[in-house]
């Protein structure tokens, strides 16, 4: 039996998320919150594992209280169980400090059951660094494997696993100890819609909800702003490009200044016109 | 901390297959401009085995050391054994700034050793400027999907440590001849205490150039209407020579594969004529081919956002147009009429 903890987090849906011509800050209003896409991935792999070798998927959150709704949306996906830590001490973190909120949660939960295997997306699509996973790892001392794209063989009598790493041109087949951490990538499977028994579960289910004073021997000079050694400086719209020029006339006409405007850079086609 | 014992900027030398990445020689020009402006060294780490006959290229790029780690153990990449590497170097001769390239391999490492350090670490960077005075790296990088630009620093931290994307900055030219110091590292590593094993690299052979090395792209988006329809891009790719791109949602409608895609999750490509058909030019999509030489866009809507991010602008019907752009390109590059 296998007890895999997903870390997810709810986040800005940033491909609507307006901002402020003003103030150069983000609209949040203007952006509903939802669960990571990547992590969506993560948690549905470790429902696949579940399913495949039997086990508990466990979900563990850091985020402000509306944050249970991506727990939710994770046990619509098929988790057991949810975790969220929530308090004005973790504000600020940058990922150093989230990493260490966060493994001071995954130890309360080995408490509850001993963890195998620990899943996290690739990257957040705010902040969207994807160091986060690393950082957890390492803290527990484990093993971490980032752009994992397909896991081949989980095997926890003989305590090692078997995954795909992506690379450029290809993967690379890597065996690892347990427990351990993927990072994964979107393409390792895809996410279906939910069940409806499991979005009734989900409609009811109450996370576990902790504060920092539930975590055990945590130091709080490493949480939230404080412990962070990155800080925002400073925030600004990206500089908005510059329009080109528009190509008027018939169709033909247009197809026509394309064709002398790329002619132009000649040197580029004596290749294809050399193999001909 | 104490300041002062820190000193140099440090660049991950990348090498996949006995060749230096791309990205760690743009790393050593933005790397140097640093180091000129603090009047310090500029460093290269470089882990491997049998690599030493890389060291020439980096001083030719460059750096004025090279630290080298070259031991069997590091035959392939493994986050474990190659962080013990660069934890021993920057604890020994303690740099003030390392940068890695935003590739998995640097990203990964880069996160790791962050946390063991610890130290802050700025992903994804697209600027990087120093203070001449107080040495504070000033890195900035996009968030929120592109949506903002935040600068980014470790005040109380060193050394400070940034992923930088490739293709942004700029390598030097080489400079045949130019020498450095090498300084020969080792440590005691043994293979049974590392936990992961590479038991196999698969490379999917295709001889196609890549697409962040082609001189022409030509991208397709969701305009295109299906995979039968993005067709027509790799037929204009074909006679031009060029490589096809595509959009994060043409390939998650699984028109063409993840490799194509250009944008912010995709490859930054630079190519010297960029196609970007059917395509709104969302700010995701904007910032992997901004830095293209000509950006030519055709798209339906007048007011679609890519007529703001291109030289010039076709206001017009791909399925209309593309057909007779290669009709047109074919014949004049070969010379007589296709069927299309
Ligand atoms: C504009 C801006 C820029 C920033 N730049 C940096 C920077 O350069 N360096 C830096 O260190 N910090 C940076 N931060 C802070 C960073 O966004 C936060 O630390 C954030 O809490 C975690 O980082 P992430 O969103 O990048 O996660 P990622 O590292 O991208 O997340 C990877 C995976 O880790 C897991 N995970 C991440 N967050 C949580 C969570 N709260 N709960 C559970 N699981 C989680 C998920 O599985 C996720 O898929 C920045 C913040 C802002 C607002
Ligand atoms: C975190 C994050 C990361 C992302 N990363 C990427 C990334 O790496 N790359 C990327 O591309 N996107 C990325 N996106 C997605 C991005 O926001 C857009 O959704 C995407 O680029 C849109 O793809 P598109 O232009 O093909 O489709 P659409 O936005 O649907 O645009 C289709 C265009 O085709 C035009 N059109 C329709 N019919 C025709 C016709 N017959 N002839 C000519 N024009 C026609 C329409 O006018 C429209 O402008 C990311 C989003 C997020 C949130």
């Amino acid at each position: 039996m296998l007890h895999i903890v997903a870390c997810i987090k709810q986040v800005p849906d940033t491909k609507v998320i307006k901002m402020n011509p003003k103030t150069n800050t983000m609209d949040r209003a203007s952006a509903p919150a939802i669960l990571n896409p990547y992590d969506a991935h993560a948690v549905e792999e470790a429902v696949r594992l579940k399913n495949k070798y039997g086990g508990t998927v466990s979900v563990v959150t850091m985020g402000p209280p509306p944050a249970v709704k991506a727990i939710r949306k994770c046990i619509e996906i098929g988790a057991d169980e949810g975790y969220m830590i929530s308090d004005r001490a973790f504000a600020g973190a940058d990922t150093l400090a989230t990493s260490y909120a966060l493994t001071k949660a995954i130890n309360k939960i080995s408490e509850i059951k001993p963890i195998d295997l620990i899943i996290c997306g690739k990257m957040t699509i705010d902040g969207d660094t994807g160091q986060v996973g690393p950082g957890i790892a390492r803290r527990l001392d484990i093993p971490p494997l980032t752009s994992v794209n397909q896991v081949v063989e989980v095997n926890k009598e003989e305590g090692f696993m078997v995954v795909h790493r992506k690379l450029e041109d290809g993967h690379e087949v890597i065996q690892t100890s347990l427990p351990c951490l993927l990072a994964v990538e979107k393409e390792i499977n895809d996410v279906p819609y939910s069940s409806f028994p499991n979005m009734l579960k989900a409609a009811r289910y109450k996370p576990h909800i902790w504060s920092v004073n539930d975590l055990d021997g945590i130091d709080k000079k490493q949480l939230g702003l404080k412990g962070s050694p990155t800080i925002v400086a400073k925030v600004w719209a990206p500089p908005k490009p510059e329009g080109g020029k528009l190509i008027e006339g018939s169709t033909d006409e247009k197809v026509e200044q394309i064709l002398s405007i790329v002619l132009e850079k000649k040197e580029l086609f004596e290749e294809v016109r050399g193999s001909e | 901390m104490n300041f002062e014992e820190y000193s140099g900027v440090w660049v991950f030398i990348e090498e996949n297959d006995g060749k230096i990445a791309q990205v760690s020689l743009e790393l050593l020009g933005a790397g140097r401009a640093l180091a000129n402006k603090r009047g310090v060294e500029l460093a290269g780490v470089l882990i491997g085995d049998k690599i030493n006959g890389l060291s020439k290229t980096i001083f030719e790029y460059g750096a004025d050391s090279l630290y080298v780690y070259d031991q069997p153990i590091f035959k392939y990449y493994r986050t474990e054994s190659y962080m013990q590497a660069l934890l021993h170097c920057s604890e020994k001769y303690k740099p003030e700034i390392i940068l890695y390239g935003a590739t998995s391999t640097g990203k990964d490492l880069a996160s790791a050793v962050a946390t063991d350090l610890p130290t802050g670490l700025t992903a994804d960077t697209t600027e990087l400027d120093v203070e001449e005075d107080t040495g504070l790296l000033l890195a900035s990088r996009p968030a929120f999907g592109g949506n903002i630009m935040a600068t980014i620093l470790c005040k109380k931290y060193r050394p400070q440590m940034a992923t930088v994307r490739p293709k942004v900055m700029k390598a030097l030219s080489q400079e045949k001849g130019r020498i450095g110091n090498v300084i020969e590292e080792k440590i005691d590593l043994k293979e049974e205490d590392i936990r992961t094993k590479v038991l196999e690299i698969v490379r999917h052979t295709s001889k196609k150039i890549k697409i962040d090395e082609a001189d022409i792209v030509v991208a397709g988006g969701k305009g295109l209407g299906s995979a039968q329809g993005f067709n027509l891009i790799h037929q204009l790719a074909h006679t031009l020579g060029g490589v096809v791109g595509g959009s994060r949602d043409v390939v998650e409608a699984g028109w063409v594969e993840h490799h194509h895609q250009v944008g912010q999750t995709g490859v930054t490509v630079t190519p010297k004529i960029y196609f970007a058909i059917g395509i709104s030019g969302a700010i995701q999509h904007i910032v992997g081919m901004k830095n293209s030489g000509l950006i030519i866009a055709i798209n339906k809507d007048p007011n679609a956002p890519i007529f703001q991010s291109c030289h010039y602008g076709i206001v017009g019907d791909a399925f209309e147009i593309i057909p007779l752009l290669i009709q047109a390109f074919h014949t004049a590059l070969h010379g007589e009429e296709v069927e299309v």
